[in-house]
């Protein structure tokens, strides 16, 4: 394939974008506090691209994603701080425990639908908030927990700058994942379940197995997201694990697009940098995160990056059709079988 | 019985009416449009503090009441309107996202218009506390008990007996069938909206003078009003009913009986609980999906 | 030699019974058809026959295997592939990866091998975009392979369905109402189709209301009626059976089966109103 057409496909063309983004970003970030809003952002990202093979691509939704984050969160900081483990070794083990819990509820969750999967991962996430702001002793309650730097091989990793390198290159490692995943056969089974489930499960592919196995993953990029920010901010309080922080994760990869790992980076950069530019707005913060929220919903429901890809490219659709069967408004099928 | 059992009991049933009455609104709205109004608990909260500012102005509580529910109906009505009804068709998520959002949105503006410090509104009928089979009990308790049965009857009499309620259940079993015999179906969904929303400003306003208000209580009071719904069969009234009282109790019991600092966590347990092993509630409410 | 035995299937909804008590075998290779008026439980007995269903009595023995109340993706493993009257095509994906999904289980699908990317599943990738095309091809849809599904017409969409189920390379293949809303020509090609598979000895199994395709293709014919089995044997047999007549093809089927147009019975079957009953999707 030559180089142009190679550049084009989203996996490679994409990638180097973005790396060339985080390459650039200190030339134009002025101060620590902008380097502080990017770090913000990208640990965000990470979480959003790991939602979004869940929410975009395999057509489910989780309320309470947020869970995940915190578990990840407190569980490398409890590990590192209260038990004085090594932070690395703390967050793998925080990490693998979080997916082997997701693997555990991710079965009985995953068999529900809509509304209903709505619910129970956000009853998933409260209680998970709940626990966490009540066992105060372990995890110092609402009033939070100051969390060790993150050591390792002799290093500390301190100051925004060095942050910044680890997060960006964590996260372009977290697209590339996202993308290579997506175009798999397991990624094309996950589509399949969002574009009609009894047609992939008549296909071979095992629903509630995929299900809960993107569901696991998903809550692996948060609980990573989690550890990292723990570590970065050396301080952590029952406000990452929150309701309202599942409802925002939700809101970035539904904003920036679904079905669109690009898109979920995107969602993430701006809703996390608007309100930290919108601080002198602090009471309005609210307001204008309900008013985008319904206002994307309502005018693009498919987000932003596919609402613009869509206007740039004149319908992706449209664009393989062979000219002699392109019409003006053609009909496709009637059926509505998406989920 | 003990009275301390009595005691949990009382708080319970007067806990589990609002959560019944907020029950009752995700009900009547989910039958109506298919749509879970997240924003059902803000209604809660805009009623309660309507009610504490229009009573601060200096009108009796008997007009700040009508006027608090006579707010909050239109703010029901605003929402559908604007943000329901532009999405119609929608899929679930996009549905979900929405009216989450204009919960946070609703939130927002109360802490504009208002604050996010605590309000009380006076109580009905005095707070001298009453002896009822071992248990004290204020008088508002019984204002909130006795409303809430006073609301199911009507709105039971009102689905049963009234055209337009018995146009509402039509229209939530079959919207083609009842339009096709002449039922204005977006009146349905715009009445099924301003019921919901006076409902919950009922429930914020009978419980303000207990529970206090503020711009935040809607958040766990429309959560566990939601496990309440779907702990008594999502879309079915007597199941709303049911579910709250249920709820309520086994909120109050735990609380006394387990650990207080988990209360809040009784609700969640049990609404995953319902979700796991039998969504449909005790009402045994259908989710089916035909190939 | 059996490639599907049932015995004593039945499927309830809630009060009704949508497939009651039925036996039947279908022989390696051939192509079986099963008829009956609408409401007769032919898509329900599919939906059963692919595991969409679980039964709520009898068994069901795909090769031999008692696959009795198993999930759709491990009839799928033992060979059974089928395409639906209501159309479920995977909207939100190329008409490649449509049929892509099709040979999900000949995939590689280590979960590792996608996240990385090795070289083996790159290659793996190329190979089955490769095939999915000839497959594209072979059903006459290679201009149309990385268009979006959804800017498909139906008839291409209903040939996208069979390209899916063929990339299973399937021993046994349920047809829904293949022929539904095709004009003659394309019709035709259906036959033409389904006369390859059976060559190659693909057992097919198809339900359908266009009786010319059904007595021109099958080698047996089942006629359902009310969930339960009518009549049973080779085409000469069931058209001439009259109870299958009464209740399904009407009279006059006899003289107008020179027209082409005489595939529609149910514009001069027997049946005047129909009974209230299950609807069969």
């Amino acid at each position: 394939m030559p180089l142009r057409d190679r550049l084009a496909t989203p996996r490679i063309g994409g990638l180097a974008a973005l790396a060339a983004v985080v390459a650039v970003g200190p030339l134009l970030l002025p101060n620590s506090y902008f380097y502080d809003v990017a770090i913000l952002a990208a640990l965000n990202a990470i979480v959003c691209v790991g939602l979004n093979l869940l929410i975009g691509y395999a057509g489910q939704i989780s309320l309470g994603h947020a869970g995940f984050f915190g578990l990840g969160a407190y569980g490398s900081a409890i590990l590192a701080s209260t038990f004085g483990w090594p932070p690395l070794a703390a967050m793998a083990v925080a990490v693998a425990a979080v997916a082997a819990l997701a693997y555990l509820i991710g079965r009985p969750i995953l068999r529900l639908r809509g509304h209903y999967l709505a619910m129970a991962t956000l009853g998933f996430g409260i209680i998970i908030s709940l626990v966490v702001t009540n066992e105060d002793r372990l995890t110092g309650g609402p009033d939070g927990f100051t969390v060790v730097p993150l050591t390792a091989f002799g290093f500390a990793l301190q100051g925004e700058r060095a942050w910044y390198w680890v997060v960006g290159v964590l996260l372009v490692a977290a697209v590339w994942l996202a993308l290579n995943l997506i175009d798999s056969p397991t990624g094309r089974a996950l589509r399949a379940l969002h574009g009609s489930e009894v047609a992939a499960e008549v296909a071979g592919v095992d629903a509630a197995r995929h299900k809960v196995l993107v569901f696991a993953i998903s809550a692996v990029f948060a609980a990573v997201a989690g550890g990292l920010n723990a570590y970065y901010a050396g301080f952590i309080t029952p406000s990452k694990v929150s309701f309202l922080h599942s409802i925002e994760l939700v809101t970035m990869v539904v904003f920036g697009g679904m079905a669109s790992t690009f898109g979920a980076v995107f969602g993430a950069a701006v809703l996390t940098a608007l309100p930290q530019l919108l601080t002198v707005f602090k009471d309005y913060e609210m307001v204008v995160l309900g008013a985008v929220m319904m206002s994307t919903m309502i005018f693009m429901p498919k987000g932003l990056v596919p609402t613009l890809a869509a206007l740039v490219g004149g319908g992706k659709g449209r664009a393989g059709v062979p000219a002699a069967e392109r019409r003006p408004g053609a009909p496709g099928a009637a059926a509505e079988p998406r989920g | 019985m003990s009275a301390e059992l009595a005691q949990y009991l009382a708080t319970g049933l007067t806990v589990g009416a609002v959560y019944a009455l907020v029950a009752l609104g995700f009900s009547i709205v989910y039958n109506a449009s298919g749509v879970i109004n997240f924003a059902q608990g803000e209604f809660v909260m805009i009623g309660g503090m309507s009610a504490v500012s229009i009573a601060a102005s200096g009108l009796p509580l008997a007009a700040a009441i009508p006027l608090a529910v006579a707010a909050t109906t239109l703010a029901g009505l605003a929402l559908e309107k604007l943000a329901v009804e532009p999405a119609r068709g929608a899929p679930v998520v996009t549905l979900i996202i929405i009216t989450i959002g204009a919960s946070i949105f609703l939130r927002g503006l109360a802490t504009i218009v208002w604050d996010k410090k605590l309000h009380a509104l006076p109580p009905f009928t005095g707070d001298r506390p009453i002896e009822f089979l071992g248990a004290t009990v204020v008088p508002q308790s019984l204002w909130v008990i006795g409303a809430t049965a006073v609301i199911v009857v009507a709105l039971w009499w009102f689905f049963g007996r009234t055209r337009r309620g018995k146009a509402m259940l039509a229209t939530s079993h079959n919207r083609l069938a009842a339009a096709l015999v002449g039922i204005n179906v977006r009146h349905v969904l715009a009445l099924a909206f301003a019921l919901a929303a006076a409902l919950g400003a009922l429930a914020g306003i009978l419980t303000a003078p207990i529970t206090l208000t503020s711009y935040d209580i809607g958040v766990m009071l429309g959560l566990k009003g939601f496990a309440a719904a779907i702990l008594g069969g999502l879309g079915s009234g007597p199941g709303a009913v049911a579910g709250g009282l249920l709820l309520g109790v086994l909120e109050s019991l735990s609380a006394g009986y387990v650990s207080s600092a988990y209360k809040d966590v009784i609700a969640f347990v049990i609404l995953l609980a319902v979700l796991f092993v039998r969504p449909g509630g005790l009402a045994g409410v259908a989710a089916a999906e035909r190939v | 030699m059996t490639m599907l035995r049932t015995e004593g299937l039945a499927r309830d909804f809630g009060g009704v019974r949508a497939v009651d008590d039925l036996t039947f075998e279908i022989e390696r290779g051939a192509v079986h058809s099963i008829i009956g008026p609408n409401g007769a439980g032919k898509t329900t007995l599919l939906n059963l026959l692919t595991g969409v269903y679980a039964p709520s009595a009898g068994r069901i023995y795909v090769d031999e295997r008692d696959l009795t109340g198993r999930a759709p993706h491990e009839f799928a493993a033992r060979g059974v592939a089928r395409t639906f009257q209501n159309l479920q095509v995977f909207f939100n994906m190329s008409a490649l990866e449509n049929v892509m999904v099709g040979r999900h289980l000949r995939e590689q699908r280590g979960l590792w091998a996608a996240l990385l990317h090795t070289p083996r599943l790159a290659a793996g990738e190329r190979a089955a975009r490769a095939e999915a095309r000839d497959l594209l091809a072979s059903v006459g849809l290679q201009a149309w392979a990385d268009a979006a599904a959804d800017a498909l017409p139906y008839g291409a969409l209903k040939r996208l369905e069979i390209a899916r189920a063929l990339a299973a390379r399937p021993r046994l293949l349920l047809l829904d109402e293949p022929a539904a809303g095709l004009n003659p020509t394309e019709t035709t090609e259906i036959h033409a189709l389904i006369a390859k598979l059976a060559g190659e000895g693909i057992t097919v199994v198809l339900v359908e209301h266009n009786m010319q395709l059904v007595m021109g293709v099958s080698d047996r014919i089942l006629v359902l009626d009310y969930g339960r089995r009518l009549a049973e044997g080779a085409p000469e047999a069931v058209r001439n059976d009259p109870r299958v007549v009464e209740a399904y093809l009407g009279a006059e089927v006899h003289q107008e089966e020179a027209r082409p147009e005489a595939s529609l019975p149910w514009s001069r079957g027997a049946r005047g109103g129909l009974p209230p009953r299950v609807v069969d999707n």
